[in-house]
């Protein structure tokens, strides 16, 4: 997500970093560049001009050009500026001080309303909630087939009515159901409407008056254009919008929308759905999500990801045994699948700085189908074998090829790349960086992820 | 703008469609484009061509950007124009102008225009697309279409069967515009439906078979990979098959559509584009950009949401229609 906008924005500005001195029009020549970028990223035009003249001023003013680093100085502003047009920090939801808290979900068609309605009780549900979702899509065929089968897929209860009903008693009712079923959440999903339609826009600001909604979010589609801030405005004025689900931001999208939006409506992106699975769904983090436009890495979700799937307890043992040489198979396929717990691995990679920069990563398919058969592999051992690969001979390697269903050069190939990253191992946690040589027999002789080229 | 080849249609009149429903159809688009708040008439009023200086060019480009017609685009035509004024070619008249720059455009809209290919017997169209751009709805449209006003007999292959209630939503289509549906299990190969509802569809000698697909981000290979399956199984019904394979780009894509374009385009090889929501704000000015890069053309609009609401499209009304007061 965002690769573009981030590919412009990181050579013009490794451009700038790269000078010891900045001339004044050196950074009118980098502030061109920045406008290009932005405008052919889909942010609205008006916000562009605003963002750079605010740039150039802060980037011209206080000595800026002047400093020891005037070209970190520039990446450092461009990045607060990003940061804050996002809108700062992450902000949160309202939560109800008793009863259900009651979010409404708006937006264009299409824009990923319903998904969006059971990726957000799926959040609910991971932080022990209650669930409910009122189905007041009466209008597109089959949505509240599809809302019961998505939300039920989450864990969530969905109240319906079928089509007759008039959207905004159903979700009256729902409220009433849910507060009878002492649910801690209800999510009120809507159909999909023109912003410029006005029968169905005083609809929804009349689900909202009787429901009383604590917070209602503006579903938008990362790939929105120029219209996202029209958009935008019209949903502000009739359901006065408290934040933004940001949909489809797996896509190579370069979210000028997400950009745009906040802006010019000043209501922070809460959401960001970044993928076809209900899991796919994570917390809005605009400086993060500056961070990682600039190639800076985006660790700090790494790392909540990381801690998420690893207890600390586990991790002092791994290390314990890394030192002193005790690292087994077994362990081996632990942390493999703690790894792959924390979602694709072509995600993780988009979260390591740096990262951006190296092309065949970055258009990389990892092939998961290579990992899932090193596990294979593994599991076909016994726990001795697991324990001690140095025990597995021809006749243990041909049982394990036939029951991974894999050949025994696969296992030969997995055996030697275990013995060769036991050694770097010791010597890492021993303190020692491996060298080059190590890490490049590592890589020429490993079943390593395969890297396709798209 | 159908190709029915040696087809006999039932109801031949409709073929042509009569000039006063079409006189319609673009009038209400143009209603519906000049009810944006910031619309492109107010940027290019006439008034803006009052006086041909730098600032002209200037919100021109502004204008054609916000129209989300992409940067190398704008820059493009606005250049042209520019040029052909200052070399005297077109008078430095402000409504003589704006004619030539609605042509301009026009000209660009019609990239590489023909006709929809349902000559073919059974003739099959297929519809791709990202999630949301409106597939399902679109073909649900071009059924109602086919059978109702053309009538044909048609068949749709409910081809998306990841979406939960994917094929329910066919199904109510379907049922509206009085064509057959063949359909698999939530979660079965599409590749198989379509190829079933080719069979069913020559076993009834049925005229059209439509085949919806999932909705995919077209950065997802395996399932673009997917798409290009599901178009090799239906060139083993039929080798010319798909006749005709149209992509759905919803009107408020911004220049992500351009992607859409291109990488479905190598994955499935696009005949048009479907362009969707245009009864929004949006001007959808990416389908110039898409033709002028790809040479891919516009051939339908979804201008509402009743089954009548899909159009024919007009390079030179649109343009007309993007500049209108």
């Amino acid at each position: 997500m965002f690769d573009q906008l981030s590919d412009r924005l990181q050579s013009t500005l490794s451009d700038v970093r790269s000078r010891g001195k900045l001339s004044e029009s050196d950074v009118d020549a980098a502030m061109r560049e920045i406008r290009l970028a932005l405008l052919e990223a889909d942010v609205n035009f008006k916000v562009v001009k605003t963002f750079t003249k605010t740039l150039k001023e802060r980037c011209l003013g206080s000595g800026v050009l002047n400093s020891l680093d005037p070209g970190q100085q520039v990446v450092k502003i461009v990045n607060e500026e990003l940061a804050a047009l996002m809108g700062g920090t992450g902000s949160e939801l309202a939560m109800a001080h008793s009863g259900p808290t009651v979010i409404l979900m708006a937006g264009l068609q299409g824009s990923g309303k319903t998904t969006a309605c059971a990726k957000l009780a799926l959040h609910f549900k991971k932080l022990n909630k209650d669930v409910g979702i009122a189905a007041c899509d009466v209008y597109r065929p089959a949505a509240v087939e599809q809302l019961v089968t998505i939300g039920e897929r989450a864990g969530a209860h969905v109240y319906e009515r079928g089509t007759d009903a008039d959207p905004v008693d159903i979700a009256e009712w729902a409220l009433q159901q849910a507060r009878t079923d002492r649910r801690d959440v209800l999510i009120v999903d809507t159909a999909g409407r023109l912003h410029i339609d006005q029968d169905l826009m005083s609809e929804l600001s009349q689900i909202r008056k009787k429901t009383k909604p604590h917070d209602v979010l503006l579903v938008v589609d990362a790939m929105t254009g120029q219209d996202a801030v029209g958009v935008a405005e019209s949903f502000a004025e009739a359901a006065e919008f408290d934040g933004v689900v940001m949909t489809k931001l797996d896509g190579d999208a370069r979210g000028g929308a997400a950009l745009s939006v906040k802006a010019v409506t000043g209501k922070p992106i809460l959401f960001a759905s970044t993928g076809e699975k209900l899991e796919d769904f994570d917390k809005f983090h605009p400086d993060r999500m500056a961070s990682r436009i600039l190639g800076m890495g985006d660790v700090l979700s790494l790392i909540e990801k990381a801690e998420a799937q690893v207890d600390e307890k586990q991790a002092q043992d791994l290390q314990e045994k890394m030192r002193k040489d005790q690292f087994t198979l077994e362990d081996f396929l632990q942390q493999m699948k703690s790894v792959r717990k924390m979602g694709p691995l072509s995600g993780i990679i988009g979260m390591l700085p740096g990262m951006g920069a190296m092309k065949q990563l970055k258009n990389a398919d990892i092939d998961e189908g290579e990992l899932d058969r090193v596990e294979a592999i593994i599991l076909s051992m016994t726990p001795a074998e697991r324990a001690e690969p140095g025990m597995i001979n021809g006749s243990r390697r041909k049982r394990i090829a036939n029951g991974s269903g894999t050949r025994v050069q696969n296992v030969n190939q997995l055996v030697k790349q275990f013995d060769q990253m036991r050694v770097m191992m010791r010597s890492m946690a021993n303190g020692k960086m491996p060298d080059a040589q190590q890490m490049a027999q590592l890589s020429g002789a490993a079943p390593r992820p395969k890297v396709r080229r798209r | 703008m159908i190709d029915l080849g040696s087809r006999v249609s039932a109801n031949a009149s409709t073929e042509a469609e009569p000039e006063a429903e079409r006189r319609g159809v673009f009038k209400r688009l143009r209603e519906s484009l000049s009810k944006s708040r910031q619309a492109l008439t107010e940027e290019i009023s006439a008034s803006l061509f009052d006086r041909i200086d730098e600032e002209t060019w200037e919100r021109l480009e502004e204008a054609l950007i916000l129209a989300d017609a992409g940067a190398p685009t704008t820059a493009a035509v606005v250049e042209r124009l520019e040029h052909e004024v200052d070399a005297g070619e077109v008078p430095a008249d402000g409504a003589l102008v704006r004619d030539r720059l609605i042509e301009i455009l026009a000209e660009v809209a019609a990239t590489g225009r023909a006709p929809i290919d349902l000559s073919g017997e059974p003739a099959v169209l297929m519809m791709v697309g990202v999630n949301g751009t409106g597939k399902t709805t679109t073909i649900g449209k071009i059924a109602w279409h086919l059978s109702k006003e053309m009538g044909l007999s048609v068949v749709l292959a409910a081809g998306d069967t990841y979406r939960a209630a994917a094929a329910e939503q066919l199904a109510e289509w379907a049922r509206r515009a009085g064509a057959d549906l063949v359909r698999g299990e939530e979660g079965a190969d599409p590749g198989a439906v379509a190829f079933d509802a080719i069979s069913a569809a020559r076993a009834r000698g049925a005229d059209v078979v439509i085949v919806d697909t999932a909705g995919r981000l077209h950065t997802q290979s395996n399932l673009m990979e997917e798409l290009s399956k599901v178009k090799r199984v239906i060139a083993k019904q039929i080798p010319e098959a798909p006749h005709e394979t149209l992509i759905s780009i919803d009107a408020t894509t911004g220049q992500n559509g351009l992607r859409q374009a291109k990488v479905f385009s190598e994955a499935v090889d696009l005949d048009g584009v479907v362009l969707t929501k245009l009864d929004g704000t949006a001007k959808g000015g990416i389908a110039l950009a898409i033709a002028a890069d790809l040479g891919i053309p516009v051939k339908l609009i979804g201008v509402g949401e009743t089954l009548e609401d899909l159009r024919p499209f007009d390079p030179a009304e649109y343009a007309a229609a993007l500049l209108a007061e």
